[in-house]
């Protein structure tokens, strides 16, 4: 099968799915149940970072005498971080694009991209972290701390696997060419960079600019 | 170098985990032996270790569950004696210290090793065939995560061999589980093998939930899945919300015992309520992931022995997806004592005797599937009646302890560890039975012998009932769980009581041992040759036993509720078989090692961070990465079955159909 014609399939475009649910048509083609089984994954993953979530919610105020959070939040940091990971997701977007007209060069170059973005989110949050610890904030510190590096390292450990799962899709791009099983791996790398962004939203919002409001 | 890990480490000096870890040794040597001079190891590494095929990993994890149960029960009859011995005076033969580990060790090894893969085995081998499709969703995900819960497995009872177990109960709560109260590697076993097994069984839930929504057969809508698809759906639903809580659970208290965090300490503003709600989180509905496949097979054995469709088919499916939900909504009834409020304790009292409203629908939905019903008295018939009549007391005395001021009673008594193992035991356990009897004819092709079957059955029934009833009364009494010594002499007749009914399950365990070598000795005069032996109602009997590696020459049409027992009225009234397909050739993946190679590193590197080698441990990461590389760099992901084998042997199975048409349905 040729990847222009996998492309609707692995849901580029809508046109192919007409499944009603009811499995009347029998087993759904591959390009439909690997982004699905791996949908679910990703919703297993939103679980676990909702019970971090809810941890950092319980010990957010448990600071044991220590640093709260607005003596240690900087939202420019921040902010750059955000945006360098939003545009990370918006690269991937477009990589996918060309992935889709089987352009071997901008695929790579927007994946490249996309990648060095990721890495700079993790520099700065890298950066965070040790400007903190060297401040005595370290995660063990207080349960407040230990919350908050469990939360955000997490969701940091995620964007390393990200980008070792990106390294090793370019590499396997580049030897094998758009052969449908790869296109549908990237199709779920993409579904992983985007769900990473969402946590991070939420992340952003819960951690850092809650915790430094006035 | 090496950590902490030090000659210390073996057991020298202490007898009985000294000789224990002999025999296994010695045994497992044995048998290594055999199956090398026999030259099995061949057949072993090509149709089973590496084999993407779900019915032969499902086998796999039967096995694993079966032999864990064994371990489960030695760790079980040895507290059982330890408390009929020490009474009064005597202090028995198992010191404190070990006696923790055995019951920590029993619980994590009944649930987690022993209910689980038991679960999960079934689950592989039957789901598939009862959609009518050749596998599931992910079938070398399926074997990876096999052997990353054989993985955590081993490490549980490598953990007898070398240094401890755990002594803080099958939870570990902390602070008592904080590395300044436990400071030994027996809570850092507890933990990384349940981390790894964990990953396992949220890939299978994955690849589970996957199979049952996308890959069905033609025309099998959601309403004509056999009730088992249902279950297993709900089931892995669970899993899917419910794992990952587990995992951060006991992550956040490696992080305490390792990095020296403050989730959950009693210094540094720790909390360790915040770890009771989530590992209850997490173990509430752990208990409906593993009853609500068990109900799916008492389902399937009720509607085929009473020769009847199951009553209440929809309610049925309800009432599960009701459980399925409501499950979440109960798990703070596990420590109401410990001053959550009046109102909140309310709430979730109220909610747990509400999930008893389901569960009782799917009573009488048994019930009535027998009334009116032919019903044939084989062996799992006995344990779907044995299972009504145990589970109900068990529901009744869990009603009693979701009212919070009776649990402030008898909550950590005995009444409660009676409570727990009359639901599980009398829930899943006879349920796995059931099965392993209803469905090994179709993993292998002969049944098993009814007259053992029946004694095994009375074993268990009579054991357990012996074995928890006493326990009831002590925990009326004031008994608390997880004793070492009884000071009241006043209680030596019910521990005894309780012992010897411990002793009866165990002659049961034995004569299953027995039943299976007997059943393989006759097994000539016992061969299933038309697939279908107990006249049966789902997919998975239209297809010979055993099945082929593809189930299905052409994946079944499906008309209507009850698919194989339409298609074998249809056949039988018309006395011909639908008409002969256009067979194709099959695409089907192929065996990779992949999933043995990953439990090996990730062993490797659960091993080295229990003792704190860190350069293997590393070592172990990268290993597994390696291998995932190297699978997804492979360029034949599936072999052809040419359609002559297709049809050769599709042609050979229809003649047998049709020679026992008349003989396959025995109630018409």
């Amino acid at each position: 099968m040729s990847s222009a014609s996998e492309a609707p399939a692995i849901g580029l475009t809508h046109s192919a799915s007409e499944d009603t649910g009811l499995g009347h048509r029998g087993p759904e083609s591959k390009s439909i149940v690997v982004p699905y089984g791996f949908w679910l994954f990703v919703l297993s993953d939103m679980v676990l970072f909702s019970a971090l979530f809810a941890t950092y919610a319980t010990l957010v105020h448990a600071t044991d005498g220590g640093p709260v959070t607005n003596e240690l939040f900087d939202r420019n940091l921040v902010a750059i971080e955000t945006f360098a990971l939003l545009i990370s997701s918006f690269v991937c977007g477009l990589a996918m694009i060309t992935a889709k007209r089987a352009n071997m060069v901008w695929t790579q170059a927007w994946l490249l991209i996309t990648g060095l973005l990721g890495f700079v989110f993790l520099s700065i949050e890298l950066y965070e972290f040790s400007t903190m610890i060297a401040e005595g904030a370290g995660p063990q510190r207080s349960a407040f701390l230990s919350s908050f590096f469990t939360l955000v390292g997490c969701h940091g450990a995620h964007v390393t696997a990200g980008l070792l799962w990106l390294g090793t899709m370019m590499a396997q791009i580049w030897a094998k060419g758009f052969q449908p099983h790869i296109m549908r791996r990237l199709l779920c790398f993409s579904v992983f960079w985007h769900a990473l962004d969402i946590i991070w939203v939420a992340i952003f919002t819960i951690v850092y600019l809650i915790g430094t409001l006035p | 170098m090496f950590g902490r890990l030090t000659w210390d480490a073996i057991p020298f000096h202490e007898p009985i985990p000294l000789i224990t870890s002999l025999v296994v040794l010695i045994a497992v040597a044995v048998i290594g032996i055999w199956v090398t001079k026999k030259g099995w190891w061949p057949y072993l590494w090509n149709e089973y270790i590496t084999s993407p095929d779900h019915k032969r990993i499902g086998i796999m994890y039967i096995v694993l569950g079966l032999v864990m149960l064994v371990r489960g029960f030695a760790d079980a009859i040895m507290m059982r004696l330890q408390q009929s011995l020490a009474i009064g005076a005597s202090q028995g033969y198992l010191p404190p210290e070990h006696y923790n580990q055995i019951f920590s060790a029993h619980g994590t090894i009944m649930i987690f090793f022993v209910a689980m893969p038991l679960v999960i085995g079934f689950m592989n081998f039957v789901v598939p065939l009862q959609l009518g499709v050749r596998d599931v969703a992910f079938p070398t995900l399926n074997n990876v995560s096999f052997w990353l819960t054989a993985s955590g497995a081993l490490l549980i009872n490598l953990s007898l061999f070398v240094g401890e177990f755990a002594r803080t109960g099958w939870l570990g709560f902390p602070p008592l589980s904080e590395k300044a109260f436990s400071p030994g590697v027996g809570v850092d076993y507890y933990l990384v093998a349940l981390q790894i097994s964990g990953v396992g069984t949220v890939l299978t839930a994955v690849n589970f939930v996957t199979t049952i929504l996308k890959t069905r057969a033609p025309g099998m809508s959601y309403l004509r899945m056999p009730v088992f698809c249902w279950t297993s759906l709900a089931s892995n639903l669970i899993i899917l919300a419910a794992f990952p809580v587990l995992t951060v659970s006991l992550g956040l208290l490696m992080l305490d015992r390792y990095l020296g965090f403050h989730f959950f300490t009693n210094d540094g503003g720790g909390n360790s309520m915040l770890y009771m709600n989530l590992i209850w989180v997490w173990g509430h509905p752990e208990v409906y992931i593993l009853v609500l496949p068990a109900f799916g097979i008492y389902s399937e054995v009720a509607s085929t022995f009473s020769g009847k469709p199951l009553f209440g088919y929809r309610s049925m499916v309800f009432a599960t997806m009701v459980i399925c939900v409501v499950s979440y909504m109960v798990w703070l009834h596990h420590f109401f004592t410990m001053g959550a409020g009046a109102d909140v304790n309310a709430i979730f009292g109220i909610a747990s005797m509400i999930i008893g409203i389901p569960t009782g629908v799917k009573i009488y939905n048994w019930l009535f599937t027998m009334y009116g019903g032919r019903v044939r008295f084989n062996v799992p018939m006995y344990w779907l009646i044995g299972f009504m009549l145990t589970f109900v007391i068990g529901g009744l005395t869990g009603v009693l302890l979701a009212i919070p001021p009776v649990d402030f009673i008898v909550h950590n008594s005995l009444f409660l560890v009676a409570h727990f193992h009359q639901v599980i035991i009398g829930g899943v356990v006879f349920a796995l039975m059931a099965g392993y009897t209803y469905w090994f004819p179709k993993a292998f092709g002969f049944t098993l012998d009814e007259r053992l079957g029946k004694a095994v059955f009375w074993c268990w029934f009579i054991g357990f009932h012996l074995a928890f009833m006493p326990l009831y009364v002590l925990g009326f009494w004031g008994g608390t769980r997880r004793m070492q010594h009884i000071s009241d002499p006043s209680w030596a007749p019910w521990l005894h009581v309780a012992l010897l009914g411990a002793v009866i399950i165990g002659i049961g365990i034995v004569l299953t041992v027995v039943q299976l070598l007997y059943s393989i000795k006759t097994r000539d005069q016992r061969r299933d040759i038309t697939g279908d032996p107990w006249d049966g109602r789902t997919l998975e009997w239209l297809t010979l036993s055993p099945p082929p590696h593809y189930n299905f020459a052409v994946l079944p049409d499906v008309h209507g509720e009850e698919a194989y027992w339409t298609r074998k009225q249809m056949a039988i009234k018309e006395e011909r078989l639908i008409d002969e397909p256009d067979y194709q050739p099959i695409e089907m993946p192929v065996n990779t090692p992949t999933g043995v190679i990953v439990a090996f590193f990730a062993s490797l590197c659960g091993f080295a961070i229990i003792w704190y080698i860190w350069w293997l441990a590393i070592l172990g990461l990268i290993g597994a990465f390696a291998i995932f590389v190297w699978y997804a760099w492979r360029d034949e992901h599936e072999h052809i079955i040419p359609v002559e084998e297709v049809r050769a042997n599709a042609r050979e199975r229809r003649r047998i159909r049709m020679e026992n048409l008349h003989t396959i349905s025995q109630s018409v």
